[in-house]
């Protein structure tokens, strides 16, 4: 029940930070959280109801932890996060919107090879700009719902 | 000229209009329009269409046209994509892959309707009709998705539409730097073309494609793209460099 409400907590107010400052600081809201895991003492006392994953006394137990899968609005995002010595050490995400195990039929053999190049930074004016954010109020979900299940 | 932005559906609503044409009851026309999208088909709104379906409560011969329009749109998608998109995930019916596209487009009518230069953004995705307020194509700019306060592209764009798909989160947290299988992942892929509908459509499958995504976009006529690879590397398809911004 606590841990319910802690999540439940925990998702409401990253919601308010990331809808407030999704243009401006959405990164940075999401460093927070990432942060605060990786600052995280290694294994203390048992705390069933302690604080929220957003906060650095919690302690997690080795291992890995599967989070809900969560709906980003455009499709639903599930990650999977996996703790070595009391710290989150990896994200891998299991779910992505509409992402399905059909394969796609290329022909390779008849495509021109495409253009790479390394990024570069452009300073030009613009109008606006294309990028995508949707899904990572979806991935702090999830990723608080594993955390959750991590806590010693 | 009239810019604004409003939280709307959880992401941010930008509307442009260069042109005095443009009055401000016709942008909240537009805002108005984008608020009942989301009172109807938000997932996380308990009385929306979407729920209601999900409950049971509303069976298909009650669904209204623009629901059939939206459902349309995603069959003709998850053929044009060989099954990489579909409105039905793990039991639960989810339109919104299309919803996004569908709600640029019918607000790109009705501020079509007071002027033909507009720009119409949503979480990312861009609709731009005419010219901007200098009287040049829309100049638009593709986040760098390793640091989002910085452009890798800009492409001048008139009467088009582009839409990025894939997460920021990739770049920054979730690749391990050791790990080297990851490094040929797609961080992102913006696709442009005429419609916003298409270019937001394919770029969600391209996505979910993988490595196989920029590829796909390649072989489809009228479209171009460019990806972001872990590996901080741009691919672009052949016809990507005509929209890049010369002035």
């Amino acid at each position: 029940m606590y841990k319910k409400l802690a999540v439940a907590g925990f998702v409401i107010a990253t919601f308010i930070i990331y809808s407030l400052h999704q243009r401006s600081e959405g990164s940075q809201a999401l460093q927070k959280v990432s942060i605060s895991q990786n600052t995280t003492m290694p294994s203390t006392a048992s705390s069933m109801n302690a604080s929220t994953p957003a906060t650095s006394a919690v302690s997690y137990k080795d291992g890995s932890y599967t989070g809900k899968s969560s709906d980003a609005f455009y499709g639903y995002v599930q990650v999977r996060a996996t703790i070595s010595g009391g710290k989150l050490s990896n994200i891998t995400i299991l779910d992505y919107p509409h992402d399905r195990d059909n394969s796609v039929e290329i022909n390779n053999s008849a495509l021109p090879q495409l253009k790479q190049e390394a990024i570069q930074a452009q300073t030009a004016h613009v109008d606006g700009i294309s990028g995508a954010t949707d899904t990572s109020q979806a991935f702090k979900e999830s990723l608080a719902d594993a955390l959750t299940r991590a806590k010693v | 000229m009239i810019k604004e932005t409003r939280l709307i559906m959880g992401m941010p609503i930008i509307l442009i209009a260069p042109d005095k044409s443009v009055a401000n009851e016709n942008i909240e026309e537009v805002f108005s329009f984008f608020t009942y999208v989301d009172k109807m088909y938000s997932p996380f709104i308990e009385s929306s269409l979407v729920s209601r379906i999900r409950r049971g409560e509303v069976g298909e011969p009650e669904y209204p046209d623009e629901l059939r329009e939206i459902l349309a749109i995603a069959k003709q998608t998850k053929r044009d994509t060989n099954g990489y998109f579909n409105v039905w995930h793990k039991g639960d019916f989810d339109p919104s892959g299309i919803v996004k596209g569908w709600a640029i487009a019918e607000a790109a009518k009705i501020l079509g309707k007071y002027s033909d230069n507009f720009y119409i953004e949503a979480g990312g995705d861009i609709q731009v009709g005419g010219v901007n307020e200098g009287g040049y194509p829309w100049q638009i700019g593709i986040r760098n998705p390793f640091d989002r306060h910085q452009n890798i592209k800009v492409v001048a764009l008139k009467d088009s539409a582009v839409a990025t798909s894939g997460t920021a989160i990739r770049g920054q947290h979730i690749y391990d730097p050791v790990d080297n299988k990851k490094l040929d992942e797609v961080v992102s892929i913006s696709v442009i073309t005429s419609n916003i509908i298409d270019a937001d459509r394919m770029a969600t499958a391209a996505f979910a494609m993988g490595a196989k995504g920029i590829y796909f976009i390649e072989q489809l006529d009228g479209y171009e793209a460019c990806a972001v690879m872990a590996d901080k590397t741009t691919i672009t398809t052949t016809g990507w460099q005509k929209y890049e911004a010369t002035k």
